[in-house]
């Protein structure tokens, strides 16, 4: 559905490099990216801020130009192509609105229908399931201004598919939405991307928005891919461990060890302990801790991802 | 969300031309329906509209009463008081002035969004700009005229023809204007921020443009070097001079026709600046 190979973009910037004279100097955006997405695929776009996810995503969509590389979307060349393609992906721009500012949501999917020539009853049927899954009705007749963001965003998902996108671009969907609002938009994309008909491309900063909706992972930073697999890939990769959490009747003695688990801390005078499981089971290491020194409580996490990424940022 | 199978290229049962000739008329519609959200506005500006049109009346009529003959330009009293308060109606319609939609739009990145759409830039704003201009024509053109009649003589149109060429001029201005305004617009494509031209394009259009006095009143060199070697007269000065039948009537129809000329070559002007934009387009912002 989606194939990149070595794809490059480059800006120029003039610096100030004196009182009159100015330098040129280029700036690297996204330096080398290659991707292949499948149909049907949920993909989360991850980086840090300025490491070319959205540059990537504005090429993807036919907006920027590529300095170099090749770059395929639903069989089109995205730039010469950008008005076939446009009939054939939906984008949602989290910090823009491609709603017309004056008018009603009602009125606005009505121009869209027109503007994507899409049959009155296959619209009819895509609004009304958007209707409900959304919760639009109390606001259809607002004009768009007058929305709150929770509102607009919702208002944007629904504009970016009333055309029956093959490919959905999400640039930071949830940016600056509520918990009840982005739990919303959360369970509006994890249903769509469970009929397996539309192919998503997610970039955010909400890692939690990765974790319910995607299965495969793709990380870039300076411009480069640094990981592209699933989140337990990730993980295993960097070593990210469950831990185990456990308050304790008396205080750990100074000898004591667990096979296959080490210790990470130990709090209020070794009453309360973290292990890292390496290479055991939750249930042993239970079981060996409460024949040793006797557990009042306990509490087993999975391996945090905003951890790992941020390791992956750092490093790289 | 279920497809339903219609993957949009293959659906159009009706014909291409027309599925375009639709699509036009709905963007037409819609900026129709945007400008008619702002009511106040509009009275507003018509209010402005027609105090102005008695200061520029009176300022033109003490002009003709010191002229020789009285007939300053070639124009009569009435052609004159004629010329003011059409003007002062057709001001909103052509709307020369404050359209700085694009320009914002490129400078903060929100342009992504209509290049993200299936039909071209220049295609759905002149399609809004023509909504626009129509529901000017409903709101801001009446009342000047209105004003006008019930306070000054006017010239009213001894030509069969007057009338539809007026309307033909008025819509060629429409558009060569939305194609200037355009241009002057997308510079900030390079510029980043388009109000250096933006002033350029308010002073040039209304001194050169026929509003703040007749071009007639200049030496003929100077007003044809002017009609043909700039789209400016097209904008108000041709309409004026046809609905005030200032001219005879191939002089009437060749201004009409110059307009059209101006119209098809600013228009592929916008064309031309809105491909090359697009190829060294940088959207602004993350």
């Amino acid at each position: 559905m989606i194939q990149v190979r070595e794809l490059r973009k480059t800006f120029s910037v003039r610096v100030k490099a004196g009182r009159f004279r100015r330098e040129k100097r280029v700036v690297t955006a996204v330096d080398g990216v290659s991707l292949s997405i499948e149909r049907g695929e949920m993909v989360g776009y991850i980086g840090p801020n300025g490491a070319g996810k959205s540059t990537t995503l504005k090429m993807l969509t036919g907006v920027l130009t590529p300095s170099s590389g090749f770059i395929e979307v639903c069989g089109f060349t995205p730039v010469p192509q950008r008005t076939r393609l446009a009939l054939r992906i939906g984008v949602v721009f989290g910090q823009r609105s491609q709603l017309w500012w004056d008018l009603p949501l009602r009125e606005s999917f009505g121009l869209l229908r027109h503007v994507y020539r899409v049959p009155a009853a296959d619209h009819e049927a895509r609004l009304r399931r958007c209707r409900a899954l959304l919760d639009l009705d109390s606001f259809m007749d607002t004009p768009v201004r007058q929305l709150s963001l929770g509102q607009r965003m919702r208002g944007e998902l629904t504009a970016a598919l009333l055309h029956g996108p093959e490919v959905l671009f999400l640039d930071e969907p949830t940016i600056g939405l509520d918990v009840v609002s982005k739990q919303a938009v959360r369970a509006f994309l994890g249903e769509l991307g469970a009929t397996g008909d539309v192919t998503l491309v997610l970039t955010t900063h909400d890692l939690a928005d990765i974790e319910r909706l995607c299965e495969r992972l793709v990380v870039i930073d300076h411009g480069r891919v640094v990981h592209d697999g699933t989140i337990e890939a990730l993980h295993s990769r960097y070593g990210s461990r469950r831990s185990l959490v456990a308050d304790l009747e008396r205080p750990l003695p100074a000898d004591f060890s667990l096979p296959g688990a080490v210790v990470t801390s130990v709090e209020a005078g070794g009453h309360r302990v973290t292990f890292a499981l390496e290479s055991v089971a939750a249930g042993a290491a239970v079981a060996g801790l409460v024949a040793a020194v006797g557990v009042r409580d306990l509490s087993v996490l999975e391996p945090d991802i905003e951890d790992v990424v941020a390791r992956l940022y750092t490093d790289s | 969300m279920s497809r339903i199978d219609a993957r949009v290229l293959t659906i159009s049962r009706i014909g291409p031309f027309r599925g375009s000739a639709t699509t036009f008329g709905v963007l037409i519609r819609s900026g129709f329906r945007r400008y008619s959200t702002y009511r106040q506005a509009t009275i507003a500006g018509s209010f402005t509209n027609i105090v102005f049109g008695f200061l520029r009346c009176y300022v033109l009529l003490a002009v003709a009463a010191g002229a020789v003959g009285q007939r300053p330009g070639g124009y009569d009293v009435e052609q004159l008081a004629t010329y003011v308060w059409v003007g002062q109606g057709l001001l909103a319609v052509i709307g020369m002035w404050g359209w700085t939609e694009l320009s914002d739009r490129i400078r903060t990145g929100d342009i992504a969004a209509d290049l993200l759409r299936p039909v071209s830039p220049v295609t759905s704003y002149l399609a809004a700009d023509l909504g626009r201009a129509l529901h000017a024509m409903l709101t801001r053109f009446g009342p000047p005229l209105v004003a006008g009649a019930i306070f000054f003589p006017l010239h009213v149109p001894s030509r069969w023809q007057t009338v539809p060429l007026f309307a033909v001029s008025v819509i060629l201005a429409v558009v060569i204007c939305f194609a200037c305004r355009y241009v002057v617009n997308a510079t900030a494509y390079w510029l980043q921020d388009a109000r250096g031209p933006m002033i350029l394009w308010t002073l040039g259009s209304g001194v050169l443009g026929g509003l703040y006095f007749p071009l007639r009143l200049l030496p003929d060199w100077a007003t044809v070097t002017l009609w043909l070697g700039t789209p400016l007269p097209s904008l108000l000065q041709a309409p004026l001079d046809v609905i005030t039948e200032r001219d005879g009537p191939a002089m009437q129809a060749g201004l009409v026709g110059v307009q059209a000329f101006w119209a098809v070559l600013t228009l592929s002007l916008t064309v031309l600046v809105q491909r090359r934009a697009e190829r060294r387009l940088v959207v602004q912002g993350g």
